[in-house]
Parts: structure tokens; C-alpha cells; sequence
């Protein structure tokens, strides 16, 4: 049973890398990607949240809109699944306010240093994305939380690399018209080739 | 195109190039590329962010002077959702085959800082007839990136335009293959950024 986890965080991490294969959170992986102290915080705090809320989307999916998922209410026949989309970034957007509180009462430290990021990440699509995939896949709750902190570190893996990687590349003489956004792109294609090496491998 | 003034005629064409989204606003880029593989599933997809953006930002425009500024994102968020749900039922009726080709990436419409930041940037400020424009604009700009990828990444992959086969079965015989790296991740962010380059070198554009 433990390996199936396993296997399920791994894929998650590497194979299908949020970030690499899904095209999930660029926006934000393109503009923070700059610093890697910035990076590490904005990484972290996706992990953190991503957790978080696929636990809870998976709970409100199952328990609230699925078709016939109010039946405990007395309603059997009621689909709400078109509320999906609103419903999770509702969710999303409270979770984040809600970890963003917890954190300010009970650890300062982590609040400040990931203050900034906290707010940012109510719309980073690899949450949202995070959410509706294990919608899709029809998850269970302990298989969706695995996926949601697989993903999460798989986000801050390549973040983080990315970060170093244009570390490097201020010393090196990029061509103008590349500099930025086209040399970014080329390299994440790199890196994801690399991260694609990982495919094949079954814990 | 007489009856748009300049103004307004410049909100709609300069997101087309001068001011691309992606290119140079560096917006959107997520759900963008995972539909690029196809021709067909761009295409709809563009339709359904031309859709989305262009109604999002119109009717935020017009609650601009209703919405209090401390709680202005939720109330762009939920316009957006709900645009954003429309527009999947839309295609879950008609379009079945395509919506589960797109999976999550319509939903991902929704996140995708485009829409919000269009709304935030120019629907707050702007009637709503400018607004529409600049989110039509944005929209087509958007998508005219997504068409030009995915069809690099369509005639590269699988030798075929919208479903269409290109490639003659005698340049296979005669040992052309088709490139799989085009139909993996890897190649939707090789042919952006080759296009991104291409776009700034005409353009003429430099980051610092």
C-alpha cells in the first residue's frame, strides 16, 4: 500500500511535474524565478497550500457537489458539479487567508518570510490545477493529498532550479533580443526534457 | 475601420502585437501551452478565452463604479468563475469530444492572470465599449500565439494541420519522422521561445 504513495508523489514530483508537463503556474514561476531566496519562499509556501487545499477540495467534491453527492441531505438526485470551478477557488482564496492567519499567530518567522508569496498564490493555476486534476482522476482523500504535496514539490524543484540556473546565466552573454522571456522559455524546455528522463521509473 | 476612434482602435490592435500578452505582458502563459499539441484544441480554446475575456471585461466595466475597491478581486474573481462555467457547459454540450480533450484547462481559465489582469488594468478604468475591445484584443493576440504554436508543434509532431494529413505518405517512406519531442511539453516551450525571440527581434524589443 505504502509503495502505491510512494509511486503516486514521485509521478507526481518528476514524471508529471506540474510545472513541466502540465504548463501549470508559469506566470508566476516566469516573474519570481529572477532570485533564488524568492524562489525558495514562493515554493515553499505552494507546497504549503497546495496540501492544504486538496485535501479540503477533495472533501467539499465528495461531500458537497459530485453528482448525488447530497444524498446524505436528503437530496440524491442533485449534481453540482458545474460549481466546481467556483466553489474550489472560493476554497482556495480562504485557505490561503486562513494559513496566512494561522501562520501570523503561530510562526512569525515563516509569516514573514513567506508574507508576499501567501497572497499571490490564490491565483497560481497550479492550485486550481491541483484540485481539478484530482477531480479528474477520481482520487481518493489520502491519494489526493499525496498528489497535492507531490505536485507542490515538484512546482518548488523546478522553481528552485530555474532560479539557479538564471543565477548562472547573468554571467554568460545572452543575445539581446533573447534576454528575458526567450532565453526563460528555451531553458524550461531544457529542463523539462531532463525532468522527462525521470518517465519509466516505477517505484 | 471608421466608426472606432483612435483610441479605441488602438486598444483593440495593440494587444495584437506591440502589446502581446504573452509575448510581452508575459500573461497567460499557464493553460496555455498543455492545448497547443493540436490544432483544434487551440483553436477552441482560443475561442473560449475570446469568449470569457471580452465578456469578463466588458461586465466588469460596466460594475466598475459599483465595485468598493477592498473587495474588488473576489467580485472579478466571481464574474470570471462564472463566465468560466458557462462557457465549459457550452462546450460539454456541443462540443463533448474537444471539452474532454481540454480537461482541466478550461477551468483553468479561470487562473489564468490574462483575464484578471486585463480586468484589474483596464476594465477598471475604461467604459465598458473600450473594454470590450481591449479584452477582445488581448484575447486574439493571445490566441494568434496559441494558433502559431500549436501549429509548429501539429506539422512537427504528426505531420498533420487540423486533423489533415500534410506530410505525404512518401516523404515517410522516404525515412522522414515525424519529431516526438514536439508533442511532449518540451517542445511547447522550445517553439515559444523561439517565437518570442522571433517576435522581439521584428518587434524590436529588449528586456534590461
Amino acid at each position: 500500500m505504502v509503495e502505491h504513495y510512494i509511486s503516486l508523489a514521485t509521478k507526481a514530483m518528476f514524471v508529471e511535474n506540474i510545472l513541466l508537463a502540465y504548463f501549470l503556474g508559469m506566470c508566476s514561476f516566469l516573474a519570481i524565478s529572477k532570485k533564488i531566496d524568492t524562489s525558495i519562499g514562493l515554493g515553499f509556501a505552494v507546497v504549503f497550500v497546495l496540501t492544504i487545499t486538496s485535501p479540503a477540495n477533495w472533501a467539499i467534491h465528495n461531500y458537497f457537489l459530485q453528482d448525488g453527492a447530497l444524498a446524505w441531505a436528503g437530496f440524491p438526485d442533485v449534481d453540482l458539479s458545474f460549481l466546481n470551478f467556483i466553489v474550489f477557488i472560493a476554497v482556495i482564496a480562504a485557505m490561503v487567508q486562513l494559513v496566512e492567519m494561522i501562520l501570523d499567530k503561530f510562526s512569525p518567522t515563516l509569516y514573514y518570510n513567506l508574507g508576499i508569496f501567501l497572497p499571490l498564490i490564490a491565483v497560481n493555476c497550479s492550485i486550481l490545477g491541483g484540485s481539478l486534476f484530482l477531480v479528474e482522476r477520481e482520487y481518493t482523500l489520502l491519494e489526493s493529498t499525496v498528489f497535492g504535496f507531490g505536485s507542490g514539490m515538484g512546482w518548488f524543484l523546478a522553481i528552485v532550479s530555474m532560479a539557479s540556473i538564471r543565477h548562472r546565466l547573468r554571467y554568460s552573454n545572452v543575445p539581446a533580443k533573447l534576454r528575458g522571456l526567450g532565453i526563460t522559455m528555451l531553458l524550461t524546455g531544457l529542463l523539462s526534457m531532463a525532468f522527462m528522463a525521470f518517465s519509466g521509473i516505477d517505484l | 475601420m471608421a466608426f472606432l476612434d483612435k483610441k479605441s482602435k488602438r486598444a483593440l490592435s495593440d494587444p495584437l502585437s506591440a502589446n502581446n500578452p504573452i509575448t510581452l505582458q508575459v500573461l497567460g502563459i499557464c493553460s496555455a501551452l498543455a492545448v497547443t499539441v493540436k490544432m483544434d484544441t487551440a483553436v477552441v480554446m482560443t475561442l473560449a478565452v475570446i469568449a470569457v475575456l471580452s465578456i469578463s471585461n466588458t461586465l466588469i466595466s460596466l460594475l466598475r463604479n459599483l465595485i468598493p475597491g477592498k473587495v474588488r478581486i473576489i467580485v472579478q474573481l466571481s464574474v470570471i468563475a462564472s463566465l468560466v462555467i458557462i462557457t465549459d457547459q457550452v462546450l460539454q454540450a456541443y462540443m463533448y469530444d474537444i471539452s474532454k480533450q481540454l480537461s482541466v484547462f478550461v477551468g483553468l481559465i479561470i487562473t489564468n492572470c490574462i483575464v484578471m489582469g486585463r480586468a484589474e488594468a483596464f476594465a477598471m478604468q475604461n467604459p465598458p465599449g473600450k473594454s470590450f475591445l481591449d479584452g477582445l484584443g488581448n484575447a486574439l493576440g493571445y490566441g494568434g500565439i496559441l494558433i502559431v504554436v500549436s501549429f509548429f508543434r501539429e506539422i512537427l509532431g504528426s505531420g498533420t494541420l487540423y486533423g489533415f494529413q500534410i506530410i505525404p505518405e512518401s516523404a515517410y517512406a522516404a525515412g522522414y519522422e515525424n519529431m516526438g519531442l514536439m508533442v511532449l511539453s518540451p517542445g511547447a516551450f522550445i517553439i515559444l521561445g523561439l517565437i518570442v525571440w522571433v517576435h522581439r527581434i521584428t518587434a524590436d524589443i529588449e528586456e534590461e
